[in-house]
């Protein structure tokens, strides 16, 4: 049971870390505002599909890697995505059962609320965005969303990780 | 933590720098012909000027030695490669390739070809993270040019504006003035332009002129930056 339990525990960390450094490549100056909150997507699918393995605790330390490598204030991106992570807890056996674009339905509710806490943490550093273009990643990710579950799930499935 | 993010942004980085390889190395020959001459005849001219500039820097040095002030020292710089930039645009923080290994440390000036770019915020053992003068966090002492006037620039989170704040009507400052480090505060070297000018808006109902300028640095086009050593390097935090 143990090793049923630890069975592909690489496979979740790998599929962080590719999502950390997409969140870091350069995009042209356009698309800036637009790129699509890949950590949160990675770890959204993973609670969905393991909510006994991933939850609470995996957004605490992605997150804290996160506001590490994006220069953050330590605390911004681990307290929203632990936020997300607890909403797709409480969410996962609806979300399970919707097709495709009812999830990225849901998925741009859950970005949008990981943008608004990181929005309410940057204004206070006095970082804030100008405008509304902070919400855009909600759509762009909302967007990216059946591209990330079918490959995550193709993953799941051949590496047969439960 | 800085350690964690170099390798991520280095490994970011491969497809660019991929592509950089690629556009030099598949390069036609007239092309880099081309390139050569433009290069020796600008390399000419600089050479020329250096040669004014030596003459001048002696000559500045009698003078001040005739004055009886303290000589200017001429800084050191070490070259800078970019391995990454924030991903939010926002946040105008760079990633440099040079760490604690190269003698980088906090507080450490930032300069291109044009200007100065921002400081080093934090600096790791292969590589530091540097604050553009563009955040919304950062503000620096700056004099104009031309009239001397000393003023404190701030951020604004736009890449290429910089807010100028508590100008008063009726200071000498105008559009296209060239604003250059002050030296004062003490962290970054005295002389080193940063900004121009670029709007100026007086308006009778208001105590304060608003003044907007342009930094003079390619802040989102430079992937080389000079690391700036100033004679009294290791300024106090």
């Amino acid at each position: 049971m143990v090793d049923r339990e630890q069975h592909g525990l690489w496979i979740i960390w790998v599929s962080f870390l590719v999502a950390s450094i997409l969140a870091v490549v350069s995009l042209p100056e356009w698309l800036l505002w637009a790129r699509p909150e890949w950590v949160a997507l990675v770890l959204i699918y993973w609670t969905i599909a393991l909510p006994h393995r991933v939850g609470l605790f995996t957004g605490l330390i992605v997150g804290v890697g996160l506001d590490a490598i994006e220069g953050a204030v330590f605390g911004q991106n681990a307290f929203s995505l632990m936020i997300v992570s607890l909403l797709s807890q409480v969410l996962y056996q609806r979300l399970r059962v919707f097709n495709v674009p009812q999830q990225s339905g849901m998925v741009f509710m859950l970005i949008g609320v990981n943008q608004l806490i990181c929005q309410w943490v940057q204004n206070l550093q006095g970082t804030g965005a100008p405008s509304s273009l902070f919400l855009l990643p909600a759509i762009s990710s909302a967007l990216m969303w059946p591209v990330v579950f079918h490959v995550l799930r193709s993953l799941r499935r051949s590496y047969r990780i439960l | 933590m800085d350690r964690l993010a170099a390798p991520i942004y280095w490994v970011a980085d491969i497809p660019t720098r991929v592509l950089g390889w690629g556009n030099t190395n598949i390069q036609s020959r007239s092309q880099l012909l081309d390139e050569n001459e433009k290069l020796s005849r600008e390399n000419l001219i600089l050479e020329g000027r250096s040669h004014q500039m030596a003459a001048l820097r002696a000559e500045n040095v009698r003078l001040r030695s005739l004055l009886n002030s303290t000589a200017l020292l001429q800084d050191d710089v070490l070259v800078a490669e970019l391995i990454g930039v924030s991903p939010d645009p926002i946040r105008h923080q760079l990633v440099l390739n040079k760490g604690a290994r190269d003698n980088v440390y906090t507080g450490q000036p930032l300069i291109d070809a044009g200007g100065l770019m921002g400081q080093v915020v934090a600096v790791s053992e292969y590589s530091s993270r540097a604050l553009l003068i563009t955040d919304a966090t950062h503000s620096i002492p700056l004099q104009v040019n031309r009239s001397g006037v000393r003023v404190i620039a701030e951020g604004t989170g736009a890449l290429g504006t910089l807010e100028i704040h508590h100008v008063a009507a009726t200071t000498d400052i105008e559009e296209g003035d060239l604003l250059v480090t002050s030296g004062l505060g003490g962290r970054f070297p005295v002389g080193y332009p940063v900004a121009v000018v670029s709007k100026i808006e007086r308006d009778p109902g208001q105590s304060f002129a608003t003044v907007e300028a342009r930094p003079s640095a390619a802040l989102d086009r430079s992937r080389y930056v000079l690391l700036v050593f100033t004679a009294e390097s290791g300024v106090a935090e």
